[in-house]
């Protein structure tokens, strides 16, 4: 099953989306394209890698970490499915970041890696834009650069965790403008979803909609107002994003 | 006004009280608000001025340019009288006492003139850690363990608060009082907090700031079976058991 969360008239319904990729509200009815807005499909903790992919360490002249490198964002950060990004004006570099998001399914303490899987309720896919001008050494990535209004998108929706067989081989890819910028493998995670998971829930209790983004390999590029950017999980799902102004974003919000 | 959270028959219910004391405190309370809670690192004068000469090697190399912030995730939170429970094998554990901002209206770039609109009122927040080694990269292990973040008693209304800028911040462990500090030594002040993270992050009504704590130094230590009471004038005082895990 696809689960998902859509805005139509008003309304915020948790909705399922079929093999077709129909909306399917509760009752059954099918939700006409363009009648709704997909929102975040997923609320929770969100628990994002860093440099976890060895060839996007390299590209960042970083080496792999020794433990995970783990950096929190806030809630204000996420949108759903075709919304729209704002970049600030007056930077030289935003990018994005295709990451396969792992969503917790129930209650997560001290859970070892051989068990972890059992906490995994579905996936989706993630889309962590960062703003590197605004890089300091405190905290870093700090929330500047990382958990900004409009910066994550996130789903279109969650499939159930048993649709995905191996989520250690799926194929991540970003394009811009549908020009393919970005390419890699879940298979070269450095720390991989059951460490993850044991590793996290030894600090703390996981819950139900917690989201792990689980890092992102490497291919980055600047992006701009008017891109439209689809980022891609083989098999989990198709994000799109579009990039408007900070004067468009200052607009929309009046 | 006053305003409270409990436990009624397995669910959260809000209240609301004209006076402290005729907040039925019988059974412990759940966290003051509810919502994000981001906390302002390094915005303590005293705290500063100690490690400041480490701000221009590395990993550092230059000083902050803008607040720090952390988020405190949402199983670190408790309430007044809730249990804060130090983990086996971590080192030391310390009191962060600080001023908590509470916001009562949704908002987005908001300027520091206008910052106080946007807040309904303030609290006690205990923002628990282990020890600060560093602050080159987010503080998860240290910050976002279960419990490491007692709020309450409850929620002050801010025309109870004549000036958040300069309230006094006593820690008592055991009844003993072994630390004090005051809001005038914040590096930025509440409206100037609000007003940068508004500029990047909307706050939401019941998002919480913790406004800064100060040097962790073994004056805030806490221990198995201690009694933690932060006292922040004009809000109030929260207290929390310790358990050693």
């Amino acid at each position: 099953m696809k689960h998902a969360r859509v805005k139509a008239n008003d309304q915020i319904l948790d909705v399922t989306v079929n093999d077709n990729n129909e909306v399917i509200t509760q009752s059954g009815d099918v939700l006409a394209a363009g009648s709704f807005s997909w929102l975040p499909p997923c609320k929770g903790k969100m628990f994002v890698l860093a440099i976890n992919y060895a060839d996007h360490a390299a590209e960042l002249s970083f080496k792999a970490p020794d433990e995970p490198l783990v950096f929190l964002k806030n809630s204000n950060s996420l949108i759903g499915h075709e919304q729209h990004t704002y970049r600030p004006d007056n930077v030289d570099y935003m990018h994005y970041e295709c990451e396969l998001v792992v969503v917790i399914g129930k209650e997560a303490k001290n859970v070892s890696k051989e068990d972890a899987m059992d906490y995994v309720g579905g996936y989706t896919v993630g889309n962590d834009y960062a703003i590197r001008d605004y890089l300091e050494n405190y905290y870093r990535p700090n929330l500047r650069v990382k958990s900004r209004d409009t910066c994550t998108p996130i789903g279109p929706y969650i499939i159930d965790a048993d649709q995905i067989k191996d989520p250690h081989n799926l194929v991540l890819r970003t394009y811009i403008n549908g020009e393919l910028k970005q390419e890699g493998n879940t298979k070269d995670l450095v720390f991989d979803i059951p460490y993850l998971i044991s590793y996290l829930s030894d600090i703390m209790t996981l819950t139900p909609g917690d989201m792990i983004f689980t890092g992102t390999p490497e291919g980055l590029a600047d992006v701009k107002p008017g891109d439209v950017v689809t980022t891609e999980v083989e098999g989990v799902g198709v994000l799109t994003n579009t990039i408007i102004s900070e004067s468009d974003y200052l607009a929309s919000l009046n | 006004m006053y305003t409270y959270r409990l436990q009624e028959s397995g669910k959260v219910v809000t209240k609301k009280s004209d006076t402290t004391f005729a907040v039925d405190m019988a059974e412990p309370l759940a966290p003051a608000t509810h919502g994000a809670v981001i906390g302002v690192a390094l915005n303590n004068k005293d705290l500063v001025a100690s490690i400041e000469d480490q701000f221009e090697e590395k990993p550092y190399v230059t000083p902050p340019k803008t607040p720090v912030l952390h988020i405190k995730t949402d199983n670190t939170h408790i309430g007044h009288g809730q249990t804060i429970r130090i983990p086996t094998n971590k080192g030391a554990v310390y009191a962060g006492p600080s001023l908590g901002i509470v916001i009562g209206k949704k908002a987005t770039r908001v300027s520091e003139e206008h910052a106080l609109d946007f807040v309904k009122g303030y609290t006690v927040v205990n923002e628990v850690s282990l020890a600060e080694t560093s602050f080159y990269r987010p503080a998860v292990k240290a910050k976002c363990r279960d419990t490491f973040c007692p709020i309450g008693p409850w929620v002050v209304d801010k025309a109870l608060v004549t000036n958040p800028n300069s309230l006094s911040i006593n820690t008592y462990v055991n009844d003993e009082l072994v630390h004090s500090t005051s809001t005038d030594c914040l590096v930025h002040s509440v409206e100037k907090i609000i007003s940068y993270i508004s500029s990047f992050m909307t706050l939401e009504v019941g998002d919480l700031i913790i406004a800064g704590t100060p040097l962790r130094d073994e004056s805030l230590e806490i221990k198995g079976d201690d009694i933690v009471m932060i006292d922040i004038e004009a809000v109030g005082r929260l207290a929390n058991p310790v358990e050693q895990e």
